[in-house]
């Protein structure tokens, strides 16, 4: 239980909403529990709870697309903030939520989860070249909704 | 001869809340920033009411195992 904080942080930044994230937390808990029985003694903990919790996230996504439901083309549709001060944490939730689910697994594990690339395929149930592709789209993706320029009038 | 874990952006573990060094920072985009702090934010929040629960529901039933 004392990875909870950092399990509400991961789900917070995939879902973008703070209610759907401390559900999605409360599933993985339970469904943890549940399962502890096939954690294997001297293995990740949070390896293997973020792993439940990344699952958790996306079935719940196939069963409710309410949620979120970005396009493939993440820049579709974007429109940025008009600001002049630089990046907005706004900005960045609504980037982070045009991003394709797997995709936006992969980056977080990787740039705030501190898993390493293997540690983060592993949790994906993929193979490293494909979550290097994810974290290399997203992170395009990301660049280019949060770098593109105001539009001209 | 690995000299790197297999990691973008960031050659070595480092705990969560902590920046990079200010040479790897220079090379990370901005929004990687910006991440850690919605990250941060979210670990310093006290756990919410309904997690009580929660963390009670586990123990009784760790409990009723005996």
């Amino acid at each position: 239980m004392a990875l909870l904080p950092q399990l509400r942080a991961f789900a917070r930044s995939l879902c973008g909403n703070a209610t759907l994230a401390d559900d999605l937390v409360q599933e993985a808990a339970i469904r943890a529990w549940s399962a502890r029985a096939t954690f294997v003694p001297g293995s990740s903990m949070k390896a293997w709870t973020f792993t439940i919790l990344r699952n958790a996230f996306l079935s719940n996504l196939r069963k409710d697309r309410r949620q979120t439901a970005p396009s493939h083309d993440a820049m579709r549709d974007w429109t940025p903030a008009e600001q002049e001060d630089g990046l907005h944490i706004a900005d960045l939730e609504r980037a982070l939520g045009r991003l394709g689910p797997e995709r936006r697994a992969a980056l977080l594990l990787v740039t705030i989860g501190d898993f390493s690339y293997a540690e983060a395929a592993q949790i994906c149930d993929c193979p490293i070249g494909t979550l290097r592709s994810r974290i290399s789209r997203a992170r395009r993706d990301l660049g280019k909704m949060l770098d593109h320029p105001k539009p001209v009038d | 001869m690995l000299t790197q874990p297999d990691r973008p952006g960031n050659g070595r573990r480092k705990p969560n809340g902590t920046a990079p060094s200010p040479q790897r920072r220079e090379r990370q985009p901005g929004w990687i920033q910006g991440l850690r702090q919605i990250y941060n934010s979210v670990l310093d929040e006290p756990l919410p009411p309904s997690f009580d629960s929660l963390l009670k529901k586990l123990d009784d039933e760790n409990g009723g195992r005996g």
